[in-house]
């Protein structure tokens, strides 16, 4: 049944890539990206990972690819154009992936797989706790300084594209919410009892 | 027998899809009324009638309106993406159905007793704006399109306070499986004993970014009729529409749900020594609905700017300031431990 399972996820993540790649439609793109983000978390569901499972759900497919949609709606470019212009790389393309493949073909045929790997692979955690007890248990306890180290990292960067894209114009009419909550009703507004047939 | 069912394949499926049609034929059926419920609350509140004329009382309209939309005929607007089109309505659906395997009913009658259940629920309602974006999107015309990035945004800053509210939660309770989050509500004090007391503040947040997160009422901006017509909803008509329409009301069911897990104990009784059991549980949903038909009926449509700085300039620094404050209460024990449900 596992099998079943494992073979249907990954043949739908290698499917959301491929057609991610030679999709036309930019749009079509990001949903196929999505595809393979939400094959990928049942590939980890099947591992027993299912809290890294349900973060790449919530993390990749909740958030990073909403903001991918929304850029890639957004743009007005003209990918066909764009697609031309890539057919004149095609070539050094080609090269440089058959190098890369090359590579890996050395590398993984003089590697050789511990006899254990496959099931340390299986049970990455020990049966007693939850694999959410054990991801946290080394986040908070053992790698604590070098996790917050890369919250402080993720803050830099905020920071930082807060900094480039801030700018305050003075030409607008800003709103002051404060000032409007506090608005007195009596100073605000006026009632007058207006006769039928007169003007105020 | 009992082999058949529990060993092999063919067995496990079928008690599966049992469990599946257990759940959501009488979710369904249950929505037909919600909805009638919905439309007779807000007629009340105004002093009009509402639906009343298709059975008794008008109890059969969800039903005829059913029927309806099923036999028009669909309509394709010119240039749309014809399948993104129709995938989109689906998703909707599939989105706010699949939520359910893990909510539990009664102590044990849960389709799929996961440990990471909460999160489950949160990723997939974060996946529910998919439907919008989409049919928005395919349907190629202006005013769908507003819609969908309006949704779009507005989904997505209040899952981050949503998202914040559950973690509270699962500190006191220390698992992020529903069935002990229930568990630790149980308590010597009955319904003193739920979440809804210690986490009192998080329940207001909660309960009102359910309704932005669900796209109702006041923060229905991206089907806004005075602005939008309908909102990314313009352009379909019949079937597409229904399941539209039946995904966006199960998602509200699903909110209404997850409340009564979180803060009002789920089955748990409120009063010590009456028996626990599913009718309490529906109770509870039942109340959480008629609040939010009753939010429907009695609040005027917030603006798209306030919107947004309610949820990242109130809501998010509350729920985080709440996510600190519950650590340090749930750590050293304050409040005779209200906050540390762990032992």
């Amino acid at each position: 049944m596992s099998v079943f399972a494992f073979y249907l996820f990954a043949i739908c993540a290698l499917a959301g890539g491929l057609f991610t790649v030679i999709s036309r439609q930019p749009v079509h793109s990001v949903l196929w990206l999505i595809l393979a983000f939400i094959s990928s978390a049942g590939l980890f569901v099947l591992l027993g990972a299912e809290f890294v499972a349900m973060l790449l759900v919530i993390v990749y497919v909740g958030a990073v690819a909403v903001l991918f949609l929304f850029v890639v709606m957004m743009l007005d470019v003209d990918f066909a154009a764009l697609k031309a212009e890539m057919a004149k790389y095609l070539p050094l393309a080609l090269l440089v992936g058959l190098i890369i493949l090359m590579q890996f073909v050395v590398a993984y045929g003089a590697w050789e797989a511990n006899g254990a790997a496959e099931t340390l692979r299986a049970a990455p955690t020990p049966s007693d706790i939850t694999n959410t007890e054990a991801i946290a248990s080394l986040l908070y306890d053992k790698y604590f300084l070098l996790f917050q180290l890369a919250g402080l990292i993720l803050l830099v960067a905020m920071i930082g594209a807060i900094v480039l894209t801030l700018r305050h114009r003075q030409d607008i009419k800003r709103q002051n919410v404060l000032a409007q909550l506090y608005r007195d009703p009596a100073k605000a507004m006026e009632l007058r009892d207006v006769k039928p047939g007169q003007g105020l | 027998m009992a082999d058949f069912f529990s060993n092999t394949y063919l067995g496990i499926a079928l008690v599966l899809i049992g469990q599946v049609l257990l759940v959501v034929v009488p979710l369904l059926v249950a929505l037909a009324f919600l909805m009638y419920a919905d439309r007779k609350v807000w007629a009340a509140v105004q002093m009009r009638r509402g639906p009343n004329v298709v059975g008794i009382y008008g109890l059969l309209q969800s039903f005829a309106d059913f029927l309806k939309y099923m036999v028009k005929e669909v309509v394709f607007p010119a240039g749309a993406d014809r399948f993104v089109f129709l995938l989109a309505p689906m998703i909707t659906l599939v989105m706010s159905l699949i939520a359910w395997a893990v909510i539990p009913f009664n102590d044990g009658w849960v389709v799929s007793n996961i440990n990471v259940a909460i999160l489950y629920v949160f990723a997939i309602s974060s996946l529910e704006v998919y439907g919008v974006i989409m049919g928005g999107w395919a349907s190629n015309s202006k005013y769908p399109f507003l819609g969908s990035l309006r949704s779009a945004a507005q989904m997505i800053s209040y899952e981050v306070s949503i998202g914040l509210i559950i973690i509270g939660v699962i500190i006191s309770t220390g698992s992020m499986n529903l069935t002990d989050i229930v568990h630790a509500q149980d308590g010597r004090f009955g319904l003193f004993s739920w979440y809804w007391l210690p986490h009192l503040p998080m329940l207001f947040l909660f309960f009102i970014s359910a309704l932005a997160e669900t796209n109702r009422p006041p923060f229905d901006l991206p089907e806004a009729e005075s602005e939008l017509v309908a909102g990314y909803q313009v352009e379909y008509s019949s079937t597409p529409f229904l399941l539209f329409m039946i995904g966006e009301l199960t998602a509200v069911v699903l909110m209404c749900a997850l409340t009564t897990l979180l803060f009002f104990g789920g089955w748990l009784s409120p009063i010590p020594g009456l028996p626990d059991g599913v009718l309490w549980m529906i109770a509870k949903m039942l109340f959480v609905f008629f609040m939010f038909a009753m939010v429907k009926a009695i609040t005027p449509r917030y603006r798209y700017d306030q919107l947004m700085r309610l949820g990242w300039k109130i809501f998010l620094p509350m729920s985080l300031v709440w996510v600190v404050f519950v650590a340090f209460a749930a750590r050293f024990d304050w409040f005779w431990g209200a906050f540390a449900r762990w032992g």
